[in-house]
């Protein structure tokens, strides 16, 4: 693109705000479609199909923070109030596209069926967890469902996507990869660096920023001075687009146009979610240090799943009955999975040193020789590995 | 005196700091209004305003750039990282220039009123991203000072110090610990000097040296090795770079063993350091080999986390083993 061509005479700046995007919006929360709204394909199969993992999803979420609270749970962390986008987004997908999460992301998992007992392994640790044990809950990966496994370090997953995403298109697959990200992480460099990468190299790619209004404690205000994230992507050179988060026929509308210019035009594309984060920031967090409550309730008025049912509802594809089986329904199998996952053992002791390496070098190997001595001495004070059950 | 955590420590010592000299600036993700995610900069912002002390964008490479600039200028940043993990996006700013800045001008400008405080170590269920000790890929770059303390005494008096040195410091400060280390502290301003171990329990038998968290775990093995009849010498390095050779030789030469403990991996960890050197100036003095009783070469793990801390019993193994040579 040349940038030289129009020249003026004038020493006119340009502002920092010019670049003013508006939100695109399909349902009222009472859950009419606005008239003249764009509306996305949906059949009522796929709609009760998004429904039905946004509401396991926010029941999981209220399950397992009062199991944290309880103490069986070291730390847990809510997508509450977000579950529109969350899910959304993976409905407007193929399944076979990569996701690159961030971690409030688990809609997304459980549209695409991982299991309440796969989520239970992971979040309790034992050896059935993919992840062996080894990262805090919410880490989540599935390779059978495309979900790269999380990684706790902000930012990181953006240009793993531009990168994982070129190999997609080198590959010929008509396929893209959706990275998903905080309004806070996208301060970090590497979203710089992977926006600018994927526009340069014309890559199948698809940022999706949750901008649910504060990271931690840090209000967006004090995150960015420009008119939030999606100004950023026009700055690169690719097309953007800001939507009401909690809106999900506008999450799943907007996903599906900009998953056909990822993977039928090689141009990626940037979401920008507009939402809020009602629940506390994780379970060690105490969101009343630095928020109020009149603002998360003007934000619980515009709850993401009562807007979806009041839309189902008028779509006469559910009822109240059917409203209240599915929630009977879930909490006793969220319930009775969390019991089983903490009956299962521990992850081997050998899960130590696996997978550092493709083979565990000499070193590592004796380091386990030597732990395992010692624990023989000490088997009382390890419980995880004593009576052999982690010792595989 | 007052009894304080080694939260309220730090809280102390950077009130102390902002309040005697108005150059000094503190700011990280979440500092401001809510004081950190562990609540360090707590009411800072209430007493000298959001000029100095607030929140910065979510960029930790950012936020250690900003403070080199912030410290060429004259201005005496105290930035926080939030987690010791999350150093790493920063790593540049801090090796290439914050280390460097003095010797590559010729002493034209120099960042030595930087300090980077940062939570760091495991025992807290934090799996890998959460628990990291990272203090030896610091060690391995001139200049830039390292500081660990171990309760909240050592923390205000070295944390003073450290944001009054000439030079760029590292303050890692022990997670673990932060709330369950109480202790009398004074009130009134006071410093610690960097580059001087303490020793905290006289012996004959044998050295055990340790830093920060760590410092608990190594005073309950040599509790336990009292009872079996070894009277161990306990020293707390305190400062990683520089570390203090002088005390560490002459208590090896007096006791002829040495254990260096810490949670970071053992292979390149700051125990072979200090291994390497002890041995070069103690050899003839060295009755067992020196040992380290460190983490694994592994990745931290979360579940199996207690068979991957070097704990008390481990080390008490490796007294005997020492002793019994
Ligand atoms: C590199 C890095 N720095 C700091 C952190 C600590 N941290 C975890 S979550 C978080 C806030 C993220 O906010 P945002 O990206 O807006 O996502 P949200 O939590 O709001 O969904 C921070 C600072 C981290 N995980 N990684």
């Amino acid at each position: 693109m040349d940038t030289q061509e129009r020249t003026i005479n004038t020493p006119d700046f340009t502002a920092g705000d010019a670049l003013q995007i508006a939100t695109y919006q399909v349902l009222a929360q009472d859950g009419t479609v606005i008239p003249g709204a764009v509306v996305p394909e949906l059949d009522e199969a796929q709609a009760l199909k998004i429904y039905r993992a946004m509401v396991f999803t926010r029941v999981l979420d209220e399950r397992m923070l009062a199991a944290q609270r309880q103490g069986r749970l070291s730390f847990y962390l809510q997508s509450t109030g977000e579950e529109a986008t969350t899910v959304g987004f993976a409905a407007a997908l193929d399944d076979s596209d990569m996701i690159m999460a961030q971690y409030r992301e688990q809609g997304a998992l459980a549209y695409r069926g991982f299991s309440v007992e796969q989520f239970m392994n992971q979040l309790f640790g034992n050896d059935l967890d993919y992840g062996k044990g080894r990262q805090m809950p919410i880490h989540y990966g599935s390779k059978d469902l495309h979900y790269m496994t999380i990684s706790s370090p902000l930012a990181t997953q953006i240009p793993q996507a531009t990168g994982y995403a070129y190999g997609q298109k080198l590959a010929g697959n008509k396929a893209c990869t959706v990275t998903v990200f905080g309004e806070g992480a996208a301060s970090e460099g590497d979203f710089h660096a992977a926006l600018n990468m994927a526009a340069v190299l014309k890559v199948p790619v698809i940022f999706l920023c949750r901008n649910n209004g504060y990271a931690i404690s840090t209000p967006s205000s004090e995150q960015f001075a420009s008119d939030g994230v999606a100004p950023r992507a026009v700055g690169y050179g690719m097309k953007s687009i800001r939507i009401d988060g909690n809106d999900v026929l506008a999450v799943v509308k907007a996903m599906q146009k900009a998953r056909k210019l990822a993977v039928e035009q090689n141009e990626p594309v940037l979401v920008e979610a507009m939402s809020y984060r009602l629940a506390a920031h994780s379970s060690s967090d105490d969101p009343s240090g630095y928020r109020n409550k009149a603002e998360e309730d003007k934000w619980r008025a515009k709850d993401p799943i009562l807007r979806m049912k009041n839309w189902l509802l008028k779509q006469a594809w559910w009822d109240e009955a059917q409203e209240k089986q599915l929630y009977e329904s879930i909490r006793p199998q969220v319930l009775e999975a969390m019991k089983r996952a903490q009956q299962r053992p521990s992850p081997p002791l050998e899960a130590l040193i696996t997978d550092v390496y493709d083979r565990p070098p000499a070193q590592l190997e004796a380091q386990l020789e030597a732990l395992r001595s010692h624990l023989d001495k000490y088997p009382e004070a390890y419980p995880k590995s004593a009576g052999g059950a982690a010792r595989g | 005196m007052a009894n304080m955590n080694l939260l309220q420590a730090i809280n102390n010592a950077l009130d102390i700091a902002m309040a005697s000299n108005d150059k000094v600036i503190c700011f990280g993700e979440d500092v401001g209004v809510f004081g950190g995610v562990f609540r360090a900069t707590s009411h800072l912002q209430e007493k000298y305003g959001r000029d100095r002390c607030f929140n910065t964008p979510l960029v930790e490479q950012g936020i250690i750039g900003f403070a080199n600039g912030l410290a060429a200028q004259g201005s005496v940043p105290v930035a926080e990282i939030q987690f010791a993990d999350y150093i790493f996006p920063a790593f540049d700013q801090i090796v290439n220039e914050a280390a460097k800045f003095r010797y590559r001008s010729g002493n034209l400008f120099n960042v030595g009123g930087l300090t980077i405080r940062t939570p760091y170590g495991g025992g807290i269920a934090g799996g890998l991203y959460h628990s990291q000790s990272p203090e030896a890929y610091f060690a391995h770059t001139p200049g830039l000072k390292i500081v660990v303390p171990r309760n909240p005494h050592q923390a205000k008096g070295l944390l003073l110090a450290s944001i009054r040195d000439p030079n760029p410091v590292l303050f890692f400060e022990p997670k673990r610990i932060y709330r369950a280390s109480v202790g009398e502290v004074p009130e009134e301003d006071y410093e610690l000097p960097l580059g001087q171990a303490e020793i905290l329990q006289e012996g004959e038998d044998i050295s055990l040296l340790a830093w920060g968290a760590q410092m608990e775990t190594v005073e309950k093995a040599a509790a336990m090795a009292q009872k079996e009849g070894i009277s161990c010498e306990v020293i707390d390095l305190r400062t990683i770079v520089p570390w203090d050779i002088e005390t560490v030789t002459r208590s090896v030469m007096k006791t002829g063993r040495l254990i260096v403990s810490h949670e970071a991996p053992l292979t390149g960890g700051f125990a072979g350091e200090i291994a390497a050197t002890i041995q070069e100036r103690c050899f003839l003095y060295l009755e067992s080999p020196i040992a380290r009783v460190t983490g694994l070469d592994t990745p931290f793990p979360l579940v199996l986390e207690k068979e991957y801390m070097p704990d008390h019993l481990k080390i008490f193994e490796a007294i005997k083993q020492s002793v019994n040579f």
